[in-house]
């Protein structure tokens, strides 16, 4: 009996959705749109990671040396930082490279050239560039190194105390992009969610005296309202596949277009690589959307 | 069979659409309600068919006492009463076929009854060619028959009719007539039918149930339209 309605609730639910044809195709649209946008919202969250992780990566803070110090005290500080569990690496500049450095840095201009071989001796300390796995981390790092014993007398200067403001305010607004991304997000899937609501009430709504004749004739309400969820899920599934289709393309051109200008992050490779992921998503929110929708819309013609 | 005790109904605007109305309609009756527009009579109906709730009194049907069913349960009360409206009320985008075998999957009948049911019924209220056209495709004589097929496919104790012939012309309304009273006579089924058409209700020659101003104001049991 049980298994008999369902059968029933599914078939006249697929030929429902194919007989009401303009509003199934109206339907279809509207979800894809907001398939779309949810999609897109995918996209952009990977892309500032992508781009996070790039700027992330940037930052660094530099340790300079004394003239006079020792190598070995140098590196075994460096030994030191990289058994921190805060560091992702620890780079070590010797003096010479630190000249050589200068100099390449320097190549056109002669008067600073001169001016270093008039002093005769290797004025440049050496230096570690140390990254951290976390931007805000770095404080910690750094009064680490201040409370080292060891090192303190032979560390010149560390430029973080010149660069924390800078560090502090790129950690805030990676903070702060981070909140405001998932407040656009939120904002959007709720919108979308909320249109793709209202058609399928629309398309729900025409068929009100279907649903109060149906009523009178002795059909129980699970079996009134099976049919349209199944509607709504057939125009979710459908609404994904297309939104799937089209974002082939859109990538693709995307990708190779605007490559170099996202810092080398390539659309189309994440979305063919993520593919499993985001059919996942698009599918799973299109059935949720189309029967939370057609669920809802029905209760209110069913209080006959 | 049907029982309507006391029954008053003020619509929510203040108007009074019944007025301490009693009726009772024995099994195998064959009931005409006439009177005016206004008179009451839909209003009746609807109170039997649970569309609309008294303001004071309780309709039973059998033992049934049908305003105190809940409103999750209903669809089973129903399934014992078979509906004919004014304007067919057929579910457009399913065919002749389709729209009276809803009726018998909605009640959870086996498939194989489904298929020996339906076109039987079809040829009893002669649609049996137009089986696959949906409502848009058939005259109003013929959507009137594909909803008197949907009223009695599950075998209804009650027919219940407001209107059928409303919309009918004199030949459709005739043929509509005629299938109510064989199924009155041959099953037995009870029919309940409202009317504004004298001469249905003179040629029926059954009981016949007077309304004004929403009382009961003649019940003649071999009735006239009288008014």
């Amino acid at each position: 009996m049980l298994w008999t309605s369902l059968k029933r609730i599914a078939s006249s639910g697929a030929k429902n959705f194919a007989r009401s044809g303009a509003v199934s195709f109206a339907t279809v649209l509207i979800m894809t749109v907001t398939l779309v946008i949810v999609g897109f919202l995918i996209f952009l969250s990977a892309l500032l990671t992508h781009t996070l992780a790039l700027v992330q990566d940037k930052v660094d803070v530099n340790v300079y040396f004394t003239v006079d110090a020792a190598e070995g005290d140098i590196l075994a500080i460096q030994d030191s930082l990289e058994e921190l569990p805060e560091v992702a690496t620890v780079t070590y500049t010797s003096r010479d490279a630190a000249l050589e450095e200068f100099k390449t840095r320097h190549a056109n201009d002669q008067l600073t050239l001169q001016a270093l071989e008039e002093l005769g001796e290797n004025p440049l300390g050496a230096s570690l560039a140390i990254k951290a796995k976390d931007p805000s981390q770095y404080e910690s790092i750094v009064n680490h190194l201040a409370d080292d014993p060891s090192g303190t007398d032979i560390v010149d200067r560390i430029n973080y105390y010149q660069n924390k403001s800078v560090i502090d305010r790129l950690t805030g607004a990676i903070e702060t992009m981070e909140k405001a991304g998932l407040f656009v997000v939120i904002l959007f899937a709720g919108a979308s969610v909320i249109i793709a609501l209202a058609t399928i009430r629309l398309a729900i709504y025409s068929a009100r005296d279907e649903i109060a004749v149906m009523r009178l004739v002795g059909a129980s309400n699970m079996y009134i309202r099976g049919p349209f969820i199944v509607a709504g899920i057939l125009s979710g599934i459908m609404a994904a596949v297309i939104a799937l289709l089209l974002f082939y393309p859109a990538t693709w051109y995307a990708g190779s277009a605007l490559s170099s200008w996202l810092g080398g992050f390539n659309l189309f490779d994440y979305y063919v690589s993520n593919f499993a992921m985001v059919f996942g998503i698009l599918v799973g929110s299109g059935i949720l959307i189309g029967a939370l929708a057609s669920w809802l819309a029905v209760r209110r013609y069913l209080k006959v | 069979m049907i029982y309507f005790d006391r029954v008053t109904k003020i619509h929510r605007d203040g108007t009074s659409g019944l007025d301490a109305v009693t009726l009772k309609i024995a099994p195998k009756e064959f009931v005409s309600i006439v009177g005016h527009s206004g008179a009451g009579k839909t209003t009746l109906l609807r109170m039997l068919l649970a569309e609309d709730r008294p303001t004071e009194g309780s309709v039973f049907f059998e033992d049934i006492d049908v305003h105190a069913v809940p409103r999750s349960a209903l669809h089973h009360y129903r399934r014992k009463i078979g509906m004919v409206f004014q304007d067919f009320r057929l579910i457009p985008h399913k065919t002749a076929y389709e729209n009276i075998a809803f009726a018998m999957e909605a009640a959870g009948r086996p498939q194989e009854e489904i298929d020996s049911d339906v076109p039987h019924i079809l040829g009893l209220v002669d649609l049996t060619d137009k089986a696959w056209h949906f409502p848009h495709q058939l005259s109003g004589g013929e959507q009137q028959r594909v909803a008197i097929g949907r009223a009695i496919i599950n075998q209804p104790d009650v027919i219940v009719a407001d209107e059928p012939t409303g919309n009918l012309d004199p030949m459709n309304t005739f043929e509509i007539m005629d299938i109510l009273k064989k199924i009155n006579e041959l099953v037995g089924t009870t029919v309940l039918i409202t009317t504004h058409n004298k001469g249905v209700v003179d040629s029926l020659g059954k009981r016949v149930v007077t309304m004004d101003k929403g009382r009961i104001i003649r019940d003649d049991l071999q009735g006239q339209y009288v008014l």
